[in-house]
């Protein structure tokens, strides 16, 4: 079921991005065994009734993926699927980054690194002092753990014993220019949260047991923080690992080669 | 101004289980009250400007109605980005409150002094902009901005001017006195200083109209065109560089208008950093807006003019 999902993310995103000539799939794809394993079974939601008080809240931080996330919500049933081909348009509101404005299902616009962490913590905070029982879900990427705004909040869920807050970072270990040890390095990038407070679960972040499992493993008064190891790039050979296809949009051959993988490795 | 917000702040808080105030790690001495009687209520969130933006949304998206609070340019430029793409974009019932506008803090020196912060706030989309002249009208702009349902933001001044009761109402500007020689439109703590230009002006024979634009964004346009229409001339007085400022707001809405004051000054700090320190009176003084410096070049205008 969560196969099916992540395989259709990866289609439509590279449709997307494809149609719209726009950048970022190498993003999306890394993601797309994390949004699939979250819109298919662990996120609690009423697609037809979006803003459903008992939900669970999911931010995606890292915006640029947001190809990604209107897929995974155009799959679930949020928004029609046809509607994915207006992405990146003249007079779309499904912008390149992640916005919520007439897009039913996004709780929160991101596009500027460092602010889903803060925000998924202040929504945390208010259902703690409402005594509501939902879960707030943020999806960071690794190289926005350069913004020090991150490890403000880092700080503070610990602190006020926020365990309905998790975290997911994307730990496919390259950013914009180069990769982040070569960059500003993170490691030791588990023992970094696990000594800011938090309960740390290492992963392999397209293993979708692994990813369930880590989402249920809550402990008591901690906050939770998935390192999910993924490829960037994540299931077309020539884009993993290739900080190119943080920019280049797959056209011609190339776009013919993504989706005759994508669709062989489906079969 | 800071005890009359606080005391409007408890009052509403009281009745209104949803507020939540956030302080960046400031208020020693002040906010201590607050939390005892309104647990959950009240975080201090740490030296962390930006992480309390993101925390405001966060609450806000929940329904909370938010207050975050720091002294100077603290919780405004050191986070400009969270209000404007967390709170403003989200439209969020946040309101950004800055104790110390202008000189308020003038021998802490340039880090605290804050007057860029008007023009910058004016700047984005989905604000509203108040900076009280007196302390009964900072309490009612509390209680405004947080009825507003929107982000607003509320500087408070360490001067006021004295209290006059009357109606407030966020765009709408009020008159501390009437005149017809020349209109001194201020905004914030620096009221007080105005009030006592328009006195010494007065006993020279010079009728001034004395305006709080407590509200700069929404700005009262209505009192600026009768203004700009009826009386001599339009003076701007605000403890801020005078780029972007009320000044700037005032003469927008005469030239979106087609209205050509019969004299026009903006006086406020002339676009630069204060590099000494010295009381907020000595620092007005010395950049020139304070009374006596207000009475001369509003005499200087008129001078030209006549």
């Amino acid at each position: 079921m969560t196969k099916v999902l992540a395989h259709n993310i990866r289609r439509h995103a590279i449709n997307m991005t494809s149609s719209g000539g726009s950048s970022h799939i190498g993003s999306i794809l890394s993601i797309a065994d994390i949004l699939a394993v979250l819109y298919g079974t662990v996120l609690n939601y009423k697609a037809d009734n979006p803003k459903w008080q008992g939900r669970d809240r999911f931010i995606l931080s890292k915006g640029h993926a947001g190809a990604g996330v209107y897929a995974a919500l155009a799959e679930s049933g949020f928004i029609p699927i046809e509607k994915l081909k207006t992405h990146y348009q003249n007079g779309s509101n499904l912008s390149g980054h992640v916005s919520h404005k007439g897009i039913s299902g996004v709780e929160f616009s991101t596009g500027s690194l460092g602010h889903g962490l803060p925000v998924a913590t202040g929504m945390a905070l208010a259902a703690k002092i409402n005594q509501n029982k939902h879960i707030v879900y943020v999806l960071m990427s690794d190289g926005e753990c350069d913004e020090g705004s991150n490890w403000e909040a880092a700080l503070f869920a610990p602190h006020h014993k926020l365990d309905n807050l998790v975290v997911i970072i994307d730990r496919n270990k390259l950013q914009s220019i180069c990769s982040t040890e070569d960059t500003l390095a993170l490691e030791p990038f588990v023992d970094k949260w696990r000594a800011f407070g938090w309960n740390v679960i290492d992963i392999d972040g397209h293993d979708h047991e692994q990813l369930i499992n880590a989402c249920h493993s809550k402990v008591e008064n901690k906050p939770l923080c998935i390192v999910a190891n993924t490829t960037k790039g994540k299931g077309v050979s020539f884009m993993e690992n290739q900080v190119l296809w943080h920019y280049r949009s797959p056209q011609g051959e190339e776009y013919e080669a993504a989706v005759n993988e994508l669709e062989n490795d489906n079969a | 101004m800071r005890d009359a917000f606080l005391d409007k702040l408890t009052q509403l808080a009281a009745k209104d289980k949803d507020i939540v105030l956030l302080t960046a790690d400031l208020g020693f001495g002040v906010f201590e009250a607050f939390e005892s009687k309104f647990p959950g209520q009240y975080f201090n969130v740490g030296v962390a400007e930006q992480n309390m933006t993101g925390l405001a949304a966060g609450l806000a998206l929940e329904g909370k109605k938010v207050i975050t609070y720091s002294i100077g340019n603290f919780p405004t430029l050191r986070c400009l980005e969270q209000i404007r793409n967390d709170a403003c974009y989200h439209g969020l019932n946040i309101t950004i409150v800055a104790s110390g506008g202008g000189f308020s803090y003038g021998s802490l020196g340039m880090s605290h002094h804050t007057t860029e912060d008007i023009a910058i706030l004016r700047a984005l989309p989905a604000m509203s902009v108040v900076a009280p002249g007196t302390a009964w009208e900072a309490g009612e702009a509390i209680e405004a901005l947080i009825n507003n349902n929107g982000v607003g933001y509320l500087r408070l001044d360490k001067t006021t001017a004295t209290n006059i009761e009357t109606k407030f109402t966020l765009g709408q500007s009020i008159r501390y006195k009437e005149g017809k020689d020349i209109t001194l439109f201020t905004t914030g703590g620096i009221l007080s200083d105005v009030i006592q230009a328009s006195e010494l002006l007065q006993k020279q024979g010079i009728n001034a109209n004395v305006v709080s634009m407590h509200t700069v964004k929404p700005i009262d346009k209505e009192v600026i065109i009768a203004s700009a229409n009826e009386t001599g001339g339009i003076v701007t007085i605000e403890e801020h560089n005078i780029n972007g400022g009320l000044g700037s707001a005032v003469a927008e809405v005469c030239m979106d208008n087609g209205i050509m004051p019969r004299a026009f000054l903006r006086i406020g700090l002339d676009d630069k950093y204060s590099s000494i320190v010295g009381s907020q009176d000595y620092l007005k003084a010395y950049y020139g807006i304070n009374k006596i410096a207000i009475v001369k070049k509003v005499l200087d205008l008129l001078s030209i003019k006549n």
